[in-house]
């Protein structure tokens, strides 16, 4: 490689001092904005789980008392889910790179993306708040009538922190869909689109039409606790299962707001280090509305023990049946993109190949909890807490760490060391198959979710999983260290160090204010990584 | 240490074995499938593999074919699955005709059983061998949810309704009964234990356990309450007639249906001006406060065993079968 320079105006050195990020409408600083908070949510988050994992490595609750541990594990849900999974791809590297994806010098509201940014730091701060005042402890889903009125912990500032984050997701997603829908360069046509944008579109989808549904649920359960308004309650005349209808309504379909970004990440980065065409593009690309769609009518297979009729859980149970087929197209579409590739094992591509790994045991565990008669004996149990982590951690944030690295020499201009990188998904892997596959046979034994002490005979199984969460931690606490080291003393990356396609790869990294010197035109598919000649940068 | 770790919990019940091979049958299934797809991936990594970064892939697009076939056959696979899944749920739901039933609360942070002779037990369940056996419960408070590992049965127990599992034991031994549904403080503390005995050393499990039959403190309560005031066997009260209707169907003011059912029961005793039946005026109080969770079963179990009106009431200790 020819020895490349930084380039002189960037979008980071264009201005400087807090007030410059704190007051800018450019959509790549409020990325790194939410990078920053997201980051320490997720370390909050991270730190909970330690101390879940602390406790659990005996039988007895002898780490710390019962009300601990049930705060513990209820503010690892909370920040994990609302502060991390739902905005990690799409409020950090969506705002990043979509609009540089589609050639648009910013997102199609500026103002309104940053004041999406204050609103999701103001939702933050109330949740922080109940934190620190003493915690919450109705688990991340706020069960009716324990929420509304048995807990005597901080269930409404969190309620209202999560209410105030949800209008974040709805205007971000309102933005990002006005935006591939307006701003794409001439000649970008829908099919010529980057996967990574189809799944954020769908993702917008999901966001402005589910999000609305948690907030009403978690203003109901305000108004039966504060006011005491007979909504869930049946002692109040309610009906505590409504809330688990409403609750769902959202949150399964929140499980795709968080889980179809990273895999249109995967098609970008399995594009270009295969240097190829992602295999059935329009496959994948109408999967991710087909998911986003079948998302939303799946939601009661989380109550299957919950006392609905038997006639409905079937029906319910055949839609995420329906639901699977989708992700499992997606799948081998993307094993068949390797097929006669030029593979170019980089550490992007590594921590796609973990992803491929522990999101098809995810999937596969979905199979197992779709099944009637096989989901009332998982219900509530380990079982299930393995599988969403498959999907969650091994899914999502896997995938965020492919597009991280992906796109860090584009956001950062300079390049991370490769071998650290290849050994951080190698141990988060590791770590993460270790603290999680034991669950699967806990769970099957009967061990229930939740629980802060239990029987003598799951002790192993709970050592080995708390063991690999320390191996999970190290890997995380390695990324972080190469990364920050990147930013100060990596190589600088020149504007396409991975050869790939795509616009984004077209301009300089960092790339300017403005993102484009001139305005881009397409003329071509995505990915024609096979009719180029790829030359040396 | 390895050789210490269950991989599964014992097969206890009649449903155990059904719900085993399920979970046989779809982890073979899928593990053939993960297995395929990740020996392609390795696969195609190594023989693929460019260490330049400067080569270019084969110009393939897609195949309609394939698309159609890995769409088609994991939906019939999955089809399979469903349909297998679901007759072991319905075998899991639908309980047999005839069955002891036991009933129960749970309440923070613990669970009462009440067998109908009138034992009573916390935290432990005494059930006989080659019985079904049906637990009929709610909650005193929040959602609760009873699970026995063993049995491969679960269901929340939720207050303002009842829920049911049912089983028949078939091994003897003690098993963990759990609860599944977040409760609060001392929610993993809310366990207890299933015995499975024979049918002979429950039975005198049970004479030891004494006390006043369910049915017969239901009448008692009936009593006490006034409920034989309004509700007069031959339908001339201000309430309508309580014998013979149980399972029955009744047509309400509103001119629907409904079962009288457990639940049915429990409401109009709570809440009885939401479902009058026609004919009858709003007149009855609501008895919530004035009693609890188990008197409200020993009233409906009383119900239960009044005969239909023109025969004489027999005892209600008749009704209790061992």
């Amino acid at each position: 490689m020819t020895t490349t320079v930084l380039p002189r105006v960037t979008y980071i050195n264009v201005k400087h001092g807090v007030a410059s990020w704190l007051l800018t409408k450019d959509h790549k600083r409020i990325g790194i904005m939410y990078m920053i908070v997201v980051s320490f949510a997720f370390l909050l988050g991270g730190l909970f789980a330690a101390g879940v994992r602390i406790e659990l490595t005996t039988p007895q609750g002898d780490f710390v008392s019962s009300d601990t541990y049930n705060r513990l594990f209820t503010m690892h849900g909370i920040f994990m889910v609302f502060f991390v999974l739902v905005p990690v791809v799409p409020a950090i590297l969506g705002n990043f790179v979509m609009p540089l994806m589609i050639g648009a010098k910013d997102v199609a509201f500026p103002k309104l993306n940053l004041m999406s940014w204050y609103v999701f730091v103001i939702g933050f701060c109330f949740t922080l708040y109940a934190l620190v005042s003493g915690g919450v402890d109705t688990g991340w889903t706020f069960y009716t009538p324990y929420s509304s009125n048995a807990s005597n912990t901080n269930v409404l500032p969190v309620g209202i922190g999560i209410f105030i984050t949800g209008f974040s997701s709805i205007l971000t997603g309102l933005n990002f869909m006005v935006t591939i829908h307006r701003m794409r360069a001439p000649g970008l046509t829908w099919f010529r689109l980057p996967l990574f944008v189809w799944a954020i579109y769908a993702t917008s989808l999901v966001m402005i039409l589910a999000t609305p549904v948690i907030a009403i649920t978690v203003g109901m359960m305000a108004l039966e606790r504060a006011l005491g308004f007979g909504i869930f309650d049946p002692r109040l005349g309610g009906d505590p299962v409504l809330f688990q209808h409403l609750f769902w309504f959202y949150s399964h379909p929140a499980v795709y707001i968080m889980i179809l970004p990273p895999m249109g990440i995967i098609s970008e980065v399995i594009a270009c280090f295969s240097r190829k065409n992602v295999f059935g593009y329009s496959f994948v690309a109408f999967s991710s509305l087909a998911i986003a769609i079948f998302g939303f009518l799946v939601w009661a297979h989380h109550l299957f023990v919950a006392g609905i009729s038997p006639y409905s859980a079937m029906v319910f149970s055949f839609l995420s049946f329906a639901v699977a087929i989708p992700s499992a197209v997606k799948v081998f579409n993307w094993t068949a993109t390797l097929y006669q590739g030029a593979i170019w094992w980089k550490a992007p591509m590594m921590w796609v190949f973990g992803f491929m790994g522990l999101f098809l045991i995810g999937g596969l565990t979905g199979i197992f909890l779709a099944s009637l008669g096989l989901d009332i004996h998982l219900h509530d149990t380990y079982f299930v807490v393995a599988h969403f982590h498959y999907i969650m951690v091994g899914g999502a944030i896997m995938g965020f760490f492919a597009g991280l690295h992906f796109w860090w020499p584009k956001m950062t201009g300079r390049m991370f060391s490769d071998s650290m990188a290849t050994l951080a998904a190698l141990l988060v892997f590791v770590g993460f198959n270790l603290t999680f596959f034991p669950q699967f046979i806990l769970g099957y034994l009967g061990m229930p979710r939740r629980y802060h002490a239990y029987s003598e005979e799951f002790q192993v199984l709970n050592v080995l999983s708390s063991a690999g969460a320390s191996i999970l931690g190290v890997g995380y606490a390695l990324i972080a260290s190469y990364l920050l080291y990147s930013l100060f003393r990596g190589a600088p990356a020149g504007a396409n160090p991975w050869l790939a396609t795509g616009l984004e790869w077209t301009t300089q990294s960092p790339p300017l204010p403005e993102n484009f010197a001139v305005q881009p035109v397409v003329n071509e598919g995505a990915y024609e990584y096979s009719k180029r000649e790829i030359k040396v940068a | 240490m390895l050789e210490g770790i269950p991989l599964f919990p014992e097969q206890a019940s009649n449903l155990a074995p059904e719900v085993d091979n399920l979970y046989f049958g779809i982890t073979a299934i899928t593990a053939f499938f993960a297995i395929l797809v990740v020996v392609l991936i390795i696969v195609f990594a190594i023989k693929y593999r460019d260490k330049t970064g400067q080569k270019v892939g084969a110009p393939i697009t897609g195949s309609i074919p394939l698309e159609v076939g890995w769409s088609i056959i994991p939906f019939i696979i999955s089809m399979g699955i469903f349909v297998w899944a679901t007759i072991v749920f319905f075998h899991l739901v639908r309980a047999p005709e005839q069955t002891l039933e036991i009933y129960s609360t749970g309440k923070r942070w613990m669970w009462r059983f009440q067998h109908l002779d009138g034992a009573s037990e916390i935290n432990t369940l005494h059930v006989p061998l080659g019985r079904p056996v049906k637990v009929i419960f709610t909650s005193e408070d929040v959602l609760h949810s009873l699970f026995i590992p063993a049995f491969r049965v679960k269901a929340d127990a939720i207050p303002g309704r009842y829920s049911s599992i049912w089983f028949t034991a078939t091994k003897t031994g003690e098993y963990h009964l759990f609860c599944t549904e977040y409760c609060g403080t001392k929610h993993s503390g809310m366990i207890g234990t299933v015995t499975v005995m024979e049918p002979g050393d429950y039975q005198s499990w049970l004479s030891g356990g004494g006390g006043m039959s369910m049915a017969s403190r239901g009448e008692q309560l009936f009593q006490q309450l006034g409920c034989v005031g309004c509700h007069l066997d031959n339908g001339s009260g201000r309430g309508p007639a309580l014998a013979g209707k149980y399972g029955m169907q009744e047509t309400l003011a509103n001119g629907t249906t409904v079962t009288v059912d457990d639940t049915y029961i429990r409401e109009s005793i709570l809440t009885p001006q939401m479902k009058l039946v026609a004919g009858y005026g709003p007149v009855m109080p609501t008895f919530q406060g004035l009693v609890n969770e188990e008197g409200v079963m020993s009233l409906i179990e009383y119900i239960k065993t009044l005969p239909p009106a023109g025969q004489a009431a027999a005892p209600a200790q008749a009704q209790v079968t061992p």
